[in-house]
């Protein structure tokens, strides 16, 4: 199997706007995979060939990459791939819980797809939103503050092709080869969409605004 | 009393704080004005100056760090801005580029500047979408504004800035996996020396900065170094964003000078959840050695944090109460550590595995104390035995959790099991208390 003559075109097209970022074509090979993902949902071995081919290096030494980090998938992954923080914290204020309910709601487990491809799920590590746990995460958008109700709501949802939003993120949860395309370095133009915090990065702010603390004035005359 | 000094984080409440004419407004990029009229030299000197240390976990002093690069070698430099936030516990530099990605973008361009690099990276975790499309935007808008490109503002400085995404690995957070996996390989450590000043991106000169440090210098650029090392205590000079999450009443973002104490952030997020009492905590991630509430009172500086026999590392405060099994945690970051370990050194990637293995047994129960003593030992043979600080990071859950928790570790095998009900330390067990 290969590419089709139209979507070779198209990404060697947006390829060669990746390498030339770069003083070194090689640097653009983990955003040429992510373009890879936002094609065909998962790295094949025509992805890996045509990266190979592009950037003259060999398929052994690109699959040697592709294998070393988690976001790049071997096999497909759902439209919409759904994880569980299982990190310590977050598996202590309850993702543990979410995570055995939800993959048995669904019937998938790890890195498992549904038989619709609809969704897929994942036991993620920490996402960094450790403030708002137990997090999980769609296409790498943020869901904070979940419990086993709302995340089994939230994957009937996805299956039934209801527009979804994200706690702190863009107005809806674009599919996972859409976000593919924004890892891959293009703007989607949505940076504008939802709020600029979520309450919690906001409660120190708050406090001292609250308070009236502030940082100390500098003295006139500094540089 | 310690008290919050909002800077970084002065500005998130503003619907649109993530905009560059949001940021302009708040008097965003005069530094950038101010810098481009000083000699580069100055401005490592001011940095050199405000004491700021790296606020990535390590607390390397940041202008000593530029001052290693070599000038008039003639070679390209590079500034490659570490976003790759994953450490356990750590999730204050990306509420801080969704939020107010200019800081951060205005304090690339001025820290290229006086380590006269004319490319930069901001290589950020994969993860974070909303995050990613918030630094490309403000990027662009830099662009379009003339605060990036060539000849930025007339000054003659030239400078091209690349938003960067990474795909998931916690090591490319050390900072030589992460030139490499910038670079297009695998995200595994180099041996040092040579360190990143000498050869780094490409083998040339490099520059590898925290976001929250970077983010921190066009504070210093327009207030003064005095200003900045009027905060913060002797030697770990400045403010920081302290993380609180986990067992608190109101966790989130607090941005206060370091010294702080966690009683006094305790008091400020309204304490350990009501009816629950504090059991154990990470001073600065799950790679910081954990503290009890013998500790409530330590000054949350580098060295204060030393001495009491952790790390201030990413003031990444995870709190947890006392229906928190401790064996439980350990084992899950354990599980981490071995999911993470790249596997270039042997002590680091089997011992990770090792300890997974043994901690999942005694978590359910089954072993001795004999045990114990062999997770010391392992542990003696993980640490500072590898390139990078992963193994050693991994160490540290461990060999705490048995110094202050040993009996923990006991009741285990006595009862055969773990002693403590899981739905206890959940958020809605909480709730119905």
């Amino acid at each position: 199997m290969s590419f089709e003559p139209e979507v070779l075109e198209r990404l060697e097209r947006d390829a060669k706007e990746i390498i030339a970022r770069y003083p070194k074509p090689r640097s653009a090979l983990l955003p040429l995979l992510h373009l890879m993902q936002s094609e065909e949902g998962y790295i094949s071995e025509h992805g890996i060939q045509l990266c190979a081919d592009l950037l003259g290096i060999t398929p052994a030494q690109v699959t040697g990459v592709v294998t070393f980090y988690t976001q790049y998938k071997q096999h497909p992954v759902g439209e919409y791939h759904v994880g569980v923080c299982i990190n310590s914290l977050c598996a202590i204020m309850g993702g543990d819980q979410i995570w055995r309910e939800l993959s048995e709601y669904v019937g998938v487990g790890h890195d498992e797809a549904t038989e619709d491809g609809k969704v897929s799920l994942e036991r993620i590590e920490c996402n960094a939103a450790c403030d708002y746990a137990p997090v999980m995460m769609v296409n790498w958008e943020f869901f904070d503050d979940m419990t086993p109700e709302k995340a089994k709501r939230l994957v009937d949802d996805l299956r039934a092709g209801k527009q979804v939003a994200p706690t702190r993120g863009a107005e809806s949860v674009c599919s996972w080869k859409q976000a593919s395309r924004v890892l891959a370095g293009f703007n989607d133009g949505r940076a504008g969409e939802g709020a600029q915090a979520g309450y919690a990065s906001l409660r120190g702010l708050q406090l001292a605004k609250d308070s009236g603390w502030a940082a100390p004035e500098p003295e006139r005359g500094a540089e | 009393m310690t008290t919050l000094t909002p800077i970084l984080t002065k500005y998130w409440d503003r619907p649109d704080s993530f905009t560059r004419t949001a940021y302009e407004d708040d008097g965003g990029y005069k530094a950038l004005r101010t810098a481009l009229g000083m000699a580069q030299d100055d401005i490592v000197q001011a940095v050199k100056d405000s004491g700021l240390r790296g606020r990535g976990g390590a607390g390397f002093p940041t202008g000593m760090k530029w001052g290693f690069i070599p000038q008039g070698d003639g070679k390209p430099h590079y500034l490659v801005v570490n976003a790759d936030e994953s450490e356990p516990g750590t999730c204050k530099d990306i509420p801080l580029m969704m939020a107010n990605p200019h800081a951060l973008v205005e304090g690339v361009i001025i820290s290229a500047y006086a380590i006269r690099a004319n490319i930069a990276f901001i290589y950020v975790r994969g993860e974070v979408l909303h995050v990613i499309r918030r630094l490309q935007q403000a990027v662009a808008e830099a662009y379009e504004a003339g605060y990036i490109g060539a000849d930025i503002l007339g000054s003659g400085f030239d400078l091209e800035l690349v938003v960067h995404s990474g795909a998931g690995a916690y090591i490319c957070g050390e900072e030589t996996a992460l030139l490499d996996s910038l670079e297009g390989f695998r995200g595994q450590p180099r041996l040092k020396p040579p360190f990143p000043a000498v050869a780094g991106l490409y083998g040339g000169p490099t520059v590898i900065n925290n976001v929250e440090s970077i983010a921190s210098v066009p504070s210093i650029v327009t207030n003064g170094a005095d200003w900045f090392a009027s905060m913060g205590t002797e030697k770990s000079k400045g403010f920081g964003i302290f993380s609180l999450s986990g067992h608190v009443t109101r966790p989130g973002q607090y941005e206060a000078p370091l010294g702080i104490t966690l009683r006094e952030l305790l008091d400020m997020a309204g304490g350990v959840r009501a009816g629950h009492r504090l059991k154990f905590w990470t001073p600065g991630g799950s790679s910081t050695p954990i503290f009890t509430d013998e500790h409530l009172d330590v000054p949350l500086d580098f060295e204060s944090v030393g001495a009491a026999g952790s790390m201030l590392g990413t003031r990444a405060l995870q709190i947890f109460d006392e229906t928190t099994c401790v064996v439980r945690a350990v084992l899950r970051w354990s599980e981490f550590y071995a999911h993470e370990s790249c596997g270039k050194c042997t002590p680091c990637r089997e011992g990770t595995y090792w300890y997974k293995q043994m901690l999942k047994r005694l978590e359910q129960g089954q072993g001795s104390e004999t045990d114990l003593d062999t997770l010391l030992d392992l542990s003696d043979n993980i640490l500072g035995r590898s390139f990078c600080a992963l193994g050693d990071g991994a160490t540290s859950p461990v060999t705490s959790s048995i110094q202050y928790f040993r009996d923990e570790y006991i009741r285990h095998f006595e009862t055969g099991g773990c002693p403590f009900d899981q739905a206890a330390s959940t958020v809605w067990a909480g709730a119905k208390a």
